[in-house]
């Protein structure tokens, strides 16, 4: 800059000296600031932005020119794209090839017939108000986009305007939701969400998903643990994130607004690959699984199998902890 | 066909915010929302200077390249205009935007945004030129009559240039070489990558 400056005052310099000779113009864009087109493309390499004052109310509409909207764009139309894609669909491709390879994970032998009870009506009535809200949420912000790419094609501009416009709406409002559902998710359950030192072995184990072993486990085991925290700190990052969102400009400025976004879109993407895996072992990738949060009621032998120290302490804590059906 | 653009000379502009004004009169813009603004740069200062921004119709306008449900077109004279029936209000463009010129009315919960509106260059939308539907939603549509931007045509300086990129390239030269000085073209290298040589 300093450099700049100096070479510009020497340039005018040489140009005052010639002048004494022949009248020529003052150099252009000299009048002790540099020029429009040198400016804008200085604040673009330093990613800065060009701002003076401004008469209207909106203080706002000070920001002449930010050029940190390319990057946001360049983000949002490349990376989130391709980071969105390759999470999502290589998320699915795992799945399919652990289903195909490894199959369902059977109850060995069947159910033994009796149940116990796993979790309350509390705790599934807040997993499938999380759960629900999650989503929506996730199918209206991958809308967002992939839509315009996927969607709009195929049901014309109207109709995805319709769906898009109540996709937000949807967003806005079960955000709501789906926040409360993970204050009370961890009220619920980060007891027993703790990390200790077994969850090391589960992990050395495989977590019983190679080979046939079953890595003791209380309540919840370690991945059961991966799947709490990442639903309680990205879920709880990409909500506040989204709060900011949703409320434009209220506690931030525009770059403020811009890092919202791609903090928020990018953990929603990672997260959607996470549920992903977990909806699949919850249901079709597990047998009896899916009754912890259904009835609530698993079977007695599954639970021995995967959470063998909770049933034990389950069975200590009441002589009737198991009941017959 | 023309390449439509702004050139705003900051060496004439006074400030007088008359093209702000006019716009929000021609087109009966809302509270709140303004399509152009005056910006001062280096505000009492030495090289101090006065812009006049709006939208500035981009090539490759990131506006249109962001847009979810992808309600921007651009019309044959390279003007930038969005469809309001098919904008959802999710205000991706005002990140993108350089020059912060989309604009949202504030409807519904959560102070959120109603559909975006942003300057026209006086070209109106997507309904039928000159029509009741087309002034409620966009204002009036001055290009179909024939007509350049109300803010250019009404300038008191002449410091706001809207015409076809070449000729008013052409004035603007020909005004900087007579007087010997010109800080360039504001936005130019942003919006079209490229700078007016003199």
């Amino acid at each position: 800059m300093r450099a700049l400056l100096l070479a510009l005052v020497l340039a005018s310099a040489g140009v005052a000296a010639h002048a004494q000779t022949a009248p020529t113009p003052a150099p252009l864009g000299d009048r002790g600031q540099s020029a429009a087109d040198e400016m804008e493309l200085m604040r673009t390499l330093q990613g800065g932005r060009i701002e003076g004052r401004i008469t209207i109310p909106n203080q706002q509409a000070a920001t002449l020119i930010q050029p940190a909207g390319r990057e946001w764009r360049e983000y949002h139309n490349r990376t989130l794209a391709w980071v969105g894609g390759i999470a999502v669909l290589g998320m699915i491709a795992v799945l399919a090839v652990f289903f195909f390879s490894r199959g369902r994970i059977r109850l060995e032998g069947g159910p033994s017939g009796q149940t116990i009870q796993r979790f309350n009506i509390i705790e599934r009535a807040n997993h499938w108000m999380v759960a629900s809200c999650f989503i929506i949420l996730a199918l209206s912000g991958l809308n967002l986009t992939f839509g315009r790419y996927l969607l709009l094609p195929l049901v014309g501009p109207e109709s995805f305007t319709a769906v898009s416009q109540w996709g937000k709406y949807a967003h806005n409002f079960l955000s709501f939701p789906f926040a409360l559902g993970l204050v009370v998710m961890f009220l619920l359950w980060v007891k027993e969400a703790i990390p200790n030192a077994r969850d090391i072995t589960w992990f050395r184990q495989g977590g019983g998903f190679i080979g046939n072993r079953h890595p003791e486990a209380a309540r919840f085991n370690a991945g059961q643990k991966v799947i709490f925290w990442i639903t309680i700190l990205g879920g709880g990052a990409v909500a506040a994130s989204g709060y900011f969102l949703i409320f434009p400009f209220a506690a931030t400025d525009i770059a403020g607004m811009q890092l919202s976004h791609i903090i928020h879109s990018l953990l929603s993407v990672l997260m959607i690959a996470a549920m992903l895996a977990h909806i699949y072992l919850g249901s079709l990738g597990m047998e009896n699984a899916i009754d912890a949060m259904s009835s609530g009621q698993v079977d007695l032998k599954w639970a021995k199998e995967h959470h063998s120290l909770w049933v034990e302490e389950e069975m200590g804590k009441a002589p009737k902890g198991a009941k017959h059906v | 066909m023309a390449r439509m653009k702004f050139l705003l000379d900051s060496d004439r502009c006074i400030e007088c915010n008359a093209c702000v004004t006019a716009c929000k009169n021609e087109h009966e813009v809302p509270w709140g929302i303004n399509r152009r603004r005056v910006v001062t740069l280096n505000d009492g200062r030495p090289g101090e200077r006065s812009v006049s921004m709006a939208c500035m119709h981009c090539t490759d306008a990131p506006c249109a390249a962001v847009c979810p449900v992808s309600c921007f077109y651009t019309t044959a004279d390279a003007i930038v205009l969005h469809d309001k029936d098919l904008c959802i209000g999710c205000g991706y463009c005002f990140y993108a935007c350089p020059f912060g010129a989309p604009q949202y009315p504030r409807v519904g919960n959560f102070g959120s945004r109603g559909k975006m509106d942003k300057c026209t260059y006086c070209a109106g939308g997507p309904q039928a030129d000159n029509t009741a539907a087309e002034y409620t939603q966009y204002g009036a549509n001055r290009i179909a009559e024939g007509k350049l931007p109300l803010c250019a045509e009404m300038c008191s300086t002449k410091a706001l240039l809207a015409g076809d990129g070449d000729m008013i390239a052409q004035i603007y030269r020909e005004r900087v070489q007579r007087r010997g000085y010109g800080a360039g073209a504001w936005g130019w290298r942003t919006a079209y990558r490229e700078v007016v040589a003199i």
